[in-house]
């Protein structure tokens, strides 16, 4: 065990998951996941909003099994190296909110880090806009903290508190098993199916678990974090967690070659918008958000996996935040951002910046 | 005499942060890191390799981490 410990932790162990998400991204297009989308961890668990009903985008509903084998993967893994922590209280609802305004700014620019990565390597040049963004999202928060803010310690607590998004995850499957897609049509018993846009391409339901509870296994092991990665290299010049991101980039590039999958350009790429600015200011949105709160949204379900309840907080918060994103027209479309997009991104920008000024105690 | 740096409870950056704030601070010498993940634990261990210290010895105590680093 020790010896997987080590490898995981080292170098090339990061390169390594970063490879391997790479590649089944980009394999998960091809067996029929939405176009630069093979994983998209703000866009499934907006598809997820959609498929139980929180928001009726009618062409983003379904609920995708990724999502759900991400946190059950993290979770068998943590149990398995004996690292299942269950914490919680560290600051929960400006989690929460931290989530909401993360996928508010994700919706913007249409996709989390992961996608950003993965649109790149696909050759859409707009999420070079994104990832600038994100950078800057991610660089004033390491701003905020050299200037001391934190959301406080979180406290050893029950095991069931590490269990609850676990055991949520494991209720939407048995939702999704109960309620099987019923081919063209848009409802099957309470679970929203589309039959049109990207929430109507999706892989297999085995292929997706499969993948979703391997990705989780070696990502919680690795740590794998895409915020994570550009924080340390700003604020400590660190660039372990970088190479895997890296790694991400490289190998999903290679393997959208391999299989025809690369189209360079900017306009017409798949669920993308080409609105510069707002692809930008969207990331730098998210980017603040991951930064505040330790995690990019992969790694906020892999630290729910491992018993962290304020990440699953996070990851709920993201969840309702795709919901009021789609409710209120603050989401984009190939078209261009919604008619609140720009407000959205005005306003989550200054609750950011209230809530990284203003949580500014010194631990003792 | 050894410094003590507390940083169960927080959540990443902040272990590293406050940790490497406590050896820029000191240069040389003995520090003991309390940690309760093996993330913090790992990160922490990683970060003070880049300034020169070494893990002295890591020694789990119930759910935590006892980590001594030092630089001679």
């Amino acid at each position: 065990m020790s010896v997987i410990k080590d490898f995981f932790a080292s170098r090339t162990g990061i390169i390594c998951v970063g490879a391997f998400i790479g590649v089944f991204a980009a394999l998960l297009q091809k067996w029929g996941n939405p176009g630069n989308m093979g994983i998209c961890v703000a866009c499934f668990e907006r598809d997820i909003a959609g498929a139980i009903g929180l928001h009726r985008a009618a062409v983003v509903q379904y609920l995708r099994p990724e999502i759900l084998g991400f946190v059950l993967g993290a979770m068998l893994s943590a149990f398995a190296f004996r690292e299942f922590r269950p914490r919680a209280g560290s600051a929960p609802i400006v989690r929460f909110v931290l989530g909401m305004l993360a996928m508010i700014g994700a919706l913007v620019f249409l996709g989390c880090p992961w996608r950003a990565l993965l649109r790149l390597a696909g050759g859409d040049g707009n999420a070079i806009f994104g990832l600038l963004g994100l950078v800057g999202g991610i660089w004033i928060g390491t701003l905020f903290f050299k200037g001391g803010y934190n959301l406080g310690r979180t406290q050893a607590t029950y095991a069931s508190v590490g269990w609850l998004l676990p055991l949520i995850m494991l209720g939407l499957l048995a939702l999704r098993l109960i309620f099987p897609q019923i081919p063209d049509q848009g409802q099957s018993g309470i679970l929203f199916y589309s039959v049109k846009g990207p929430g109507s391409q999706h892989a297999a339901l085995a292929i997706s678990l499969a993948v979703g509870l391997a990705v989780g296994l070696v990502a919680q092991r690795s740590r794998f974090c895409t915020m994570g990665a550009l924080r340390d290299l700003i604020l400590f010049r660190q660039a372990h967690l970088f190479s895997g991101m890296l790694a991400l980039l490289i190998a999903a590039f290679v393997t959208n070659l391999v299989l025809g999958q690369f189209k360079p350009g900017f306009v017409g790429q798949p669920v993308a918008h080409t609105m510069e600015l707002w692809n930008f200011a969207g990331m730098v949105v998210a980017g603040l958000a991951f930064a505040l709160a330790g995690g990019c949204p992969g790694r906020q379900l892999f630290l729910a996996g491992e018993g962290d309840g304020d990440a699953a907080v996070f990851v709920l918060g993201m969840i309702v935040g795709a919901a009021v994103s789609h409710n209120f027209g603050l989401a984009s479309s190939p078209k261009g951002v919604g008619p609140h997009g720009i407000a959205a991104v005005i306003i989550s920008l200054i609750v950011l910046l209230f809530i990284g000024f203003t949580m500014r105690q010194k631990t003792s | 005499m050894s410094e003590l740096v507390d940083a169960r409870g927080l959540s990443c950056p902040q272990p590293v942060l406050i940790t490497l704030e406590k050896l820029k601070l000191m240069d040389r010498g003995k520090v003991v890191v309390l940690v309760d993940t093996d993330t913090s634990r790992e990160n922490v261990v990683r970060a003070a390799a880049t300034l020169g210290w070494q893990l002295q010895e890591s020694k789990p105590e119930g759910r935590e981490y006892r980590l001594t680093l030092t630089k001679e």
